[in-house]
């Protein structure tokens, strides 16, 4: 009698709650282990290069001189290896995706350099764009 | 005589879920024959591992699938695992396979929606996609991710589940397998669904052993094989028998996923009660050396897994044979004498997935 089978499931469905959640107005809970994005307390970063050595896409560069780390959250997988490896455990798993952009940037931190007097201070670039690979740039 | 017409099928197609394309022959209404041709999303990971060092290429073992990338991930590992001779500790080999049939099951669910789908009973679609949600959630709460997972690695795996995590799941696949009985009530004994399904598409015995089938496809003419047998991961721990039908009919493809969910369940209870204590993964050193053929039981079949490794950190050679591509003859062969209204359906039956055949 599948009939009243499925008639015993329509009528649950028209009293129940939705199984989906209306997105935008309702945010969404993550749990603990979501592998979102990578976060980074720049601060304690004592810019070894581990995180860029391990990190299998090569999306982390850390630069030592300059005391920059970027990251280019497109070629990043989320795999969590440098959130392993990092020895001063500054880096960090966030539960937020990255947000979507139109353009492939790079998300850089920099820890601010203390500038000799008389110089003006360094600045900090927020974000730069990934060159596109020569052999196709983008046609205007 | 009627007169022969060629009918291009695919790959870009309203009712195929993957990019297979077919020519089919037909007299009439009545297909004749299928040529198969695939080739078109091929995306060289096999390639790859000439580039990337072989701790690395388990990312992109999981990439070759979206639905069973645990079990490549899990595939690729246990084979340089073997080369290099790593005994995995035991609680590894335990979440392996609770994550394995997790992957099972909502392998099976993902099909159950498609199949309904393709024979027009949306409602029904949408109450197994509902259901396969939880298993997704329940990735997402152990390994942060609900289509990669990330946490299997050359050793062990990368993420423990705490006892009471599994235990939650278990609670959760409990009520859920209430759930299934109901669902699974209708794929098995609605009218509407058994026309479609009853009958279409047999494959004998002897043309699955012949054509090399693999899986639920081959496990649905007769033949009791199962790869988890071998006793790879925790499996040599858990009692279980294959399942087979000796119809060979769509039905009987559809019948046998449905109760391969159920076994399922039961091996996660089964592991969930077994599991010991302990670690998770071993530390290793120095690169792998020589061969090794790993076969594994994913949700469609059989896939196998081939490393060759030089003693670098770069492996030689790893190929990748994955259940469709085993399949594709014996669909080809199902589809000989059916009805053109069928082929989505019978397309559909062997659960097809291209990406992991074109690799």
């Amino acid at each position: 009698m599948s009939v009243i089978n499925f008639s015993k499931t329509i009528l649950h469905n028209l009293f129940s709650k939705p199984a989906t959640r209306m997105y935008p107005q309702i945010p969404r809970e993550y749990p603990e282990r979501t592998r979102g994005q990578i976060g980074i307390t720049i601060e304690d970063c004592i810019f070894c290069g581990i995180c860029q050595k391990k990190c299998p896409t090569g999306a982390i560069e850390v630069v030592r001189e300059t005391k920059n780390w970027s990251i280019n959250r497109f070629g990043c997988i989320q795999c969590g290896e440098c959130v392993g490896v990092c020895p001063k455990k500054c880096l960090t798993m966030l539960q937020t995706y990255a947000e979507p952009n139109a353009l492939k940037t790079r998300e850089n931190f920099a820890q601010i350099l203390k500038s000799a007097p008389g110089e003006p201070p360094r600045p900090i670039v927020p974000e730069t764009q990934i060159a596109p690979p020569a052999a196709n740039p983008i046609k205007e | 005589m009627s007169t022969r017409s060629i009918v291009p099928f695919g790959p870009q197609h309203p009712v195929l879920p993957e990019p297979i394309h077919l020519d089919l022959v037909l007299e009439d209404e009545r297909v004749v024959e299928a040529i198969p041709s695939i080739g078109f999303i091929h995306r060289g990971l096999e390639k790859l591992v000439e580039k990337k060092d072989f701790v690395e290429f388990v990312y992109v073992a999981e990439r070759i699938c979206g639905i069973c990338s645990f079990m490549h991930g899990m595939g690729y590992c246990e084979a340089v695992e073997h080369t290099m001779g790593i005994e995995v500790p035991e609680r590894a080999k335990y979440l392996r396979t609770i994550w394995s049939e997790m992957s099972r099951i909502h392998s099976h669910m993902l099909w159950l929606g498609l199949l309904a789908d393709a024979f027009g009973f949306e409602s029904l679609f949408m109450e197994s996609w509902r259901m396969r949600e939880k298993i997704l959630d329940m990735f997402e709460y152990s390994t942060g991710g609900r289509v990669i997972f990330s946490v299997n690695k050359i050793g062990g795996q990368r993420k423990d589940m705490p006892d009471e995590m599994i235990a939650d799941f278990v609670r959760i696949l409990d009520g859920m397998e209430k759930e299934l009985k109901s669902l699974a009530n209708t794929f098995l004994n609605d009218y509407a669904v058994k026309s479609r399904l009853e009958g279409v598409g047999f494959l004998t015995k002897e043309q699955a052993r012949d054509l090399g089938a693999v899986g639920p496809f081959m496990r649905a003419s007769g033949i009791a094989l199962d790869t988890r047998k071998t006793g790879y991961a925790a499996y040599s721990h858990l009692d279980f028998e294959p399942i087979t039908s000796t119809v060979g009919d769509s039905y009987a493809r559809t019948d046998i996923r449905i109760r391969e969910i159920f076994q399922s369940i039961d091996l996660i209870r089964q592991a969930a009660a077994k599991i010991p204590s302990g670690d998770v993964a071993v530390p290793f050193k120095g690169n792998p050396t020589g061969e090794y053929l790993m076969r594994v039981e994913q949700p469609r079949g059989e896939a196998i897994y081939y490393v060759k490794a030089n003693g670098t950190k770069n492996l030689d050679r790893m190929r990748v044979r994955t259940p469709t591509f085993a399949n594709i003859p014996g669909l080809v062969e199902t589809l000989k004498g059916c009805q053109l209204a069928d082929v989505p359906i019978l397309v559909l039956t062997i659960d097809p997935c291209i990406s992991c055949t074109e690799r």
